[in-house]
């Protein structure tokens, strides 16, 4: 079944990118387009992923490799189930936000960057959610939570591994 | 079909930035529409999301037009008074109104009656909060598209140009490049394909204006482009915008395909023989793209490393073509100095700076979110009058402007006017916007710190200086804050400073050390006395803080018990000590102690 | 037409200049050298390093004089106090994350970055900090990479993408944690790296070195019960006299032979011999093809990091290449077959060497085609500086060894020969053989002046019997990769192709020496000097053609029958295999529309 789904996701991405082939002349340049679509599709960029996009689009690994790396919005490894985006702008910083991260580092036992052992969580930093009202916030998947203490952080954490139990015994 | 607009006879604005959504602004949505359903008034009138309106810490905010009533702090519970007393008494709810002196009243009073909405209008943000986004009917209702109607059927190119250079209008972008100068360098270039970039690629840390100008109106910067494109020669435009914008994409996406719909856009602009279209690219996450040369080298699917100029993109940008970049703002100005005339823009703003600017207003300040204003304003009334004042009574310190590249402004620069000369001269800059306001309990090493950081992790790593100083001023500062620091350390932050700034290859590097240097330059005592005296006076620095034992101490052991290192000594019921030299600083004594009995000083 | 001059300032005083150039032009020709580590003359602008600033008056902040223009009036000053101590603190940012070994380091003496410290007066250091820390690549059989020595100047990504279009080496992640690499940071042998080395001549430090096999050699030269065997390349002689402080351009024939022979060889042979070898079979093969047998154009195979190449991203020429073995590997199955027979010796006991100019070699040695009998025809390649090194280290005087002669069997060599290290010089050493061997007449005008020189590809027409032969060569991948491109469109275009995997053919080698303190790596000069000493050999030569080397002659006549006899075929022939390592793009296929 997995393999299928996987089929089915390089499927769609070999479909974008004959798109994008049909429509330029300077496919090369549609690279970081066709990564985002890869990310979305799989939820990182593996090797086999970007061998694929090397060779439909005529492009050196090296090269793809290069730009993956260098992008934050790329991501090289599978994601936890949840991603905590932890917000870093300036205003959110001046509101404590430092405190909340590593209160949430504590609690997850990871840095930024990382998924938790049990692959529920990955924590990201971001720089500006535009919620500075707010601040300091978090981004939980597409969720925001605003003017967060280091109790309400850790509330917030555990209601997420609560609701993943919960479902997993119902 | 689209409703039939003459029967309207309100529209309700709901703001869907992410701190009004996450005030639950959408759910509000709903409840307005069962309230207007009992009222059988449903058909009189249209809901609209309108992006985020800027006043982040008053949501949610709901606007009623006409009338420009502006609701904040709006819950579910207050929505059928709302609709009963305003919409059908005619009678606005005045407890939900916030400030009549808000700052929107305040200072955009500066255009004339334009028709069914308009007393209050931007320039910039004009129609933000005002149309649907969505909507090109109402952006074309509030004569959008008319500059295009107006330079295809009445102007040259060059009359173009020469419009937006007299306007004075500079780059909104942060350097303040006059923009009819960068549209001539372009148009001058002959060639037979030529790019004109909208810079969408906000990436200021507490910087969010161009997000949401697209995400409340986006067919202005479309216009602007289509503008630009005309007057220089080009036939294709790129917004090259962030990944992390998924709302002012989806928004960007939709406006261009209306666009082209309704002929604006594609071939032949309405009916002429000026060809024009536009492409979205998303960048990545990487701050340096917002640098020109980077940002030509993402969109042409690279790494985004800058390299060395001249020569300009006017003359080799985009796949070697001559090409026309300018930020989200300046393009939002483009279509009203066409419209309202150069000599009307001139008028707004000071001598070398004009029309308006627009700043995101945050950090330890009352009232914050987007604020737009003509140049000339000074820093005083942006904090002091519409930010309204420093938060929870404390003492102002410092306002930083320009983000990462900017610098920090004490007190005596208060009644700076803002112009991009002005901020320079008093050792900030204007920047892309971001202005975040310091109070006394900042420790300007930590901040300078902070921002230093961020363009340290931003850094591409192409040049030296930037790559290898930035880190060596980190350490330096990161030892300082952590008691570390050596004599002399002070000097070695100015001369790698200087060096990064005008060693550097990009902006990003030439501009990244300005907040050590402008805290070095206005607070240098608070650098002296963490060298010198190992002390932070804003109590930021954890690791230079002493905790001591009042005489508050009842002894009741709990901050014994849970010191990991052991340095809290005492008899049970007397009162206890800290040692100093075991003291860890990790702050557990303070946060457990329930009477007030451990200091930080 | 008389050219338009601009005035400039250079430290206060006039001069006038051509427009349309950089400061650093203008001040080279006017004998300002700016000091620079990422520029390369050959290579895009990159402007990273920044140690070629200067200061221009009216500007803000310092120019990068690689990148900069003049324009009139403009007023420049390159040695200030203040430019100084920005380039000198540039430098010493640059040392701050970068090993402080030199004296163990294989660079030591012989590296950009110490001669540039060196020259900016940096006494103090005042910015230490965290330094990288990666681990050495040891993967591939001719490169290693040590990212910690890396300076990040580019020069390696833009030799690889831009020269050989090999696009290998990448810069990946960023800012101070940026590391060139292979694509995936997988191992440098599992990667579409061809060994060529350029990598190696144009790193201003030691990141990129050669797989250094001297000490193993040492330990070899030793061993009393082996018969230790050199062959040495053409392309040797033409430059390791540059390594012991001698001008390029002068040939040290003998004096090599005669210092392998102090190092404890037991016998000196010379590639040279054996490039007459493969002249004999690949010019028979020719013909053959010319008359319907095989596939043409016919492609040249002695350039090892070419042949990887190929392999990887034009397998659909793999029947158009020529079936010889590289001259070194036909050296090595002569030395495992008919020479241990000559000499009453088992194979086995024979302990060959190359020296070449190359690190390609080194892989090519391994390759497993390539053994014969289950020997390997070479057991150990050493690079030219290597082999110096090892001079100097065993303390033989090169500069005044009396020269001896190569050994024979296999040390007679003709002027054709020679001229295989240098572009064109295959190709021509063919012509001249192969018009003989179809025609019945000697080729009197035997220099091919048109096949000689730097550019990137050349073409030339020979005429036989009325018969028109198209020829073209290109040297430097990524000229290759043009050509082939041209071939590919064009199939009927050309009959013989010569390829070189190094800018200059074999003279350009990876394991050359490296540029002294007064040039630059790969400067075209010393690249046409070091040609130019290959030619004069030949014009000095009175056996200009291979077919006329007498102990070539005599091989056939004791061992090999005749070019492409059965046995010829089985030791001096290979084929090839289309490779496809991970990271592989099959450049230049057509693209999967």
């Amino acid at each position: 079944m997995q393999t299928s789904l996987e089929n089915d996701r390089m499927a769609k991405l070999k479909k974008y990118m004959a798109d994008v082939l049909e429509k330029t002349d300077r496919p090369e340049s549609y690279l970081i387009a066709v990564l985002h679509r890869a990310q979305n599709l799989f939820g990182y960029l593996s090797r086999d992923v970007m061998d694929e996009i090397a060779l439909t689009m005529n492009i050196p690994t090296s090269h793809i490799w290069g730009v993956a790396t260098f992008y934050h919005y790329f991501k090289l490894k599978p994601q936890g189930k949840h991603s905590i985006a932890i917000c870093l702008g300036t205003a959110c910083y001046v509101k404590g936000a430092g405190d909340i991260l590593r209160t949430i580092k504590k609690e997850l036992k990871i840095g930024i960057g990382e998924t938790t052992e049990d692959g529920f969580f990955s924590l990201h930093e971001a720089r500006c959610l535009g919620a500075c009202g707010l601040a300091p916030v978090v981004m939980i998947d597409d969720k925001i939570y605003g003017e967060l203490t280091n109790q309400k952080i850790i509330e917030i954490i555990n209601n997420y591994r609560k609701r993943d139990r919960k479902s997993k015994e119902g | 079909m689209k409703k039939n607009k003459s029967k309207e006879n309100f529209i309700i604005t709901l703001c869907d930035g992410p701190s009004c959504i996450h005030n639950k602004s959408k759910e509000l949505k709903r409840d307005i529409e069962i309230q207007l359903e009992k009222k059988g008034l449903s058909d009189n009138g249209r809901i609209i999301l309108s992006g985020c309106l800027g006043m982040c810490s008053k949501g949610p905010i709901l606007i009623v037009n006409p009338g420009y009533t502006i609701y904040g702090h709006v819950t579910e519970k207050d929505i059928p008074e709302i609709v009963e007393s305003h919409l059908v008494k005619g009678k606005p709810v005045s407890r939900l109104i916030i400030d009549e002196d808000h700052l929107y009243n305040r200072f955009f009073r500066v255009f004339g009656d334009v028709g069914f909405f308009g007393k209050q209008m931007r320039i910039t943000l004009r129609n933000c909060g005002i149309i649907d986004p969505e909507s090109i009917d109402d952006y074309i209702s509030l004569r959008g598209y008319e500059a295009i109607a107006k330079i295809l059927s009445d102007m040259k190119p060059e009359e173009v140009i020469e419009e937006v250079k007299r306007s004075g209008l500079r780059g909104r972008g942060g350097a303040g490049f006059p923009t009819g100068m960068k549209w001539e360098f372009t148009a001058n270039q002959k060639s037979d394909e030529k790019y004109v970039i909208c810079n969408a690629d906000e990436g200021d840390p507490g910087a969010f204006m161009d997000r949401s100008a697209i995400e409340g109106d986006p067919h202005t910067v479309i216009e602007g482009m289509i503008i630009g494109g005309y007057a220089v020669g080009s036939a294709k435009g790129i917004v090259y915008i962030r990944a992390e914008y998924p709302l002012a994409i989806t928004r960007l996406e939709k406006a261009i395909k209306d666009a082209r719909d309704s002929g604006f856009l594609g071939e032949n602009i309405l009916g002429s023989d000026f060809s024009f279209d536009i492409e979205i690219r998303l960048g990545a996450g990487a701050f340096v793209c917002g640098e020109e040369t980077a940002l030509i080298h993402s969109i042409e699917g690279s790494r985004g490393m800058p390299r060395p100029r001249p020569p300009y993109p006017s003359v080799n940008g985009l796949f070697g073509k001559p090409t026309l970049i300018n930020n989200v703002e300046t393009w939002a100005n483009v279509p009203v100095i066409i419209l309202d005339s150069a000599d009307w823009f001139r008028k707004v703003g000071t001598e070398k700076s004009k029309g308006t600017k627009v700043f995101a207003l945050a950090g330890k300040v009352k009232n914050t979110g987007l604020v737009e204003v003509p140049m000339g304003t000074t820093l005083r009334e942006i904090i002091f009058d519409i930010g309204g004042g420093i938060e929870k009574g404390k003492k102002f310190k410092a306002v930083q402007t320009g983000g990462p590249s900017g610098g920090c402004l004490p007190e005596k620069y208060l009644d700076t006017p803002i112009d991009y000369e002005s901020l320079a001269k008093a050792g900030s800059i204007m920047g892309s916007g971001g202005m975040i306001v310091i109070d006394e309990d900042s420790c300007m090493v930590n901040i300078a710190k902070f921002f230093l950081e961020f363009t340290q992790n931003e850094s591409c790593g192409k040049c030296t200086p930037c790559r290898e100083g930035t880190k060596r001023m980190l350490e330096i500062l990161t030892r300082i804050t952590e008691g570390k620091g050596e004599q002399g350390d002070i000097e070695k932050l100015e001369r790698l400073g200087n060096l990064i700034k005008k060693a550097s290859l990009c902006g990003l590097g030439q501009s990244a050390p300005n907040p050590v240097l402008s805290t070095l330059t206005n607070f240098r005592e608070e650098y002296e006395e963490h060298i010198k005296h190992k002390k932070c006076r804003a109590g930021e620095c954890r690791l230079l803080l002493d905790y001591v034992i009042n005489d508050k101490c009842v002894g009741c052991g709990a901050c014994k018990r849970i010191c990991p290192a052991g340095a809290v000594s005492g008899n049970p019921k007397t009162p206890h000590v800290i040692d100093k030299s075991k003291c860890i600083k990790c702050g557990q004594c303070y946060e457990i102690c329930k009477f007030g009995a451990v200091d930080k000083k | 037409m008389e050219k338009k001059t601009i005035t400039i300032y250079i430290n206060d005083k006039p001069y006038r200049v051509e427009p349309e150039q950089t400061v650093m032009q203008a001040a080279d020709k006017l004998g300002f050298h700016i000091p620079r580590l990422c520029y390369h003359p050959k290579l895009s602008i990159e402007g990273a390093c920044r140690v070629c600033i200067v200061q221009v008056e009216g500007l803000k902040n310092y120019a990068a004089s690689c990148s900069y223009p003049v324009s009139d009036g403009m007023k420049i000053h390159t040695n200030t106090q203040e430019i100084r101590r920005a380039r000198r603190d540039i430098v010493e940012l640059i040392l701050d994350n970068h090993p402080l070994d030199c004296h163990t380091c294989d660079r030591d003496g012989n590296c950009e970055l110490q001669r540039l410290a060196y020259s900016m007066g940096i006494k103090k250091r005042h910015f230490e900090g965290e330094k990288k820390s990666y681990d050495k690549d040891l993967s591939s059989p001719s490169v290693v990479r040590d990212p910690d020595k890396c300076i990040l100047c580019g020069r390696c990504v833009r030799i690889c993408s831009e020269i050989q279009k090999v696009n290998a080496l990448r810069q990946a992640y960023r800012g101070f944690k940026t590391v060139v690499m292979p694509a995936y940071n997988m191992p440098f042998s599992e990667s579409v790296c061809t060994t060529c080395g350029q990598c190696i001549n144009v790193c201003p430090t030691a990141s990129f070195i050669e797989k250094n096999y001297t000490q193993e050699l040492f330990e070899k030269l030793s061993d009393k019960s082996l018969i230790k065997v050199a062959q040495v390349a053409p392309s040797v002689r033409a430059a390791i006299g540059e390594a012991f402080g001698i001008p390029p351009g002068t040939a040290k024939e003998k004096e090599t032979a005669a210092a392998l022979k102090r190092l404890g060889f037991d016998y000196v042979f010379d590639t040279q011999f054996s490039a007459d070898l493969t002249i004999m079979e690949e010019a028979s093969e020719f013909l053959d093809r010319l008359q319907g047998k095989g596939r043409l154009p016919m492609i040249t195979s002695c350039s090892s990091a070419w042949m990887k190449c190929m392999e990887q991203f034009y397998p659909d020429l793999i029947e158009n290449i020529s079936t010889c073995k590289s001259p070194m590997s036909m050296m090595g199955a002569v030395l495992k077959t008919h020479f241990p027979e000559k000499i009453k010796a088992a194979p086995e006991k024979i302990f060959s060497v190359a020296v070449m100019c190359c690190t390609a070699k080194k892989y090519e040695a391994q390759r497993p085609e390539l053994k014969i009998n289950g020997l390997n025809g070479v057991d150990l390649v050493v690079t030219t500086r290597e082999a110096a090194w090892m001079i100097k280290s065993a303390g033989i005087d090169f500069l005044n060894i009396k020269g001896e002669e190569f050994d024979h069997p296999l040390g007679l060599s003709s002027g054709a020969g020679a001229i295989f290290g240098t572009t064109g010089g295959v190709m021509e050493a063919a012509i001249r053989t192969a018009y003989e061997l179809y025609t019945g007449e000697t080729l009197l005008d035997i220099e091919v002046n048109e096949l000689r020189g730097l550019k990137g590809i050349k073409e030339g027409k020979i005429v036989m019997d009325g018969k028109e032969i198209r020829v073209a060569v290109a040297h430097g991948l990524g000229n290759a990769c043009d050509l082939l491109d041209i071939a590919r469109k064009e199939p009927g275009k050309y009959h013989f192709i010569e390829v070189m995997g190094c800018p200059g053919g074999c003279v350009g080698g990876g394991g050359q020496p490296y540029a002294d303190a007064n040039s630059i790596p790969l400067d075209e000069e010393c690249l046409k000097l070091r040609a130019k000493a290959l030619y004069d050999l030949d014009r000095n030569r009175t056996i200009r053609r291979s077919h006329e080397n007498p102990d070539v002659q005599r091989l056939y006549k004791e061992f090999l029958g005749r070019p492409l006899s059965e046995l010829s075929h089985k030791i001096l022939h290979t084929h090839y295999k289309k490779k496809e390592p991970k990271g592989i793009i099959p450049r230049g296929l057509v693209r999967a529309r």
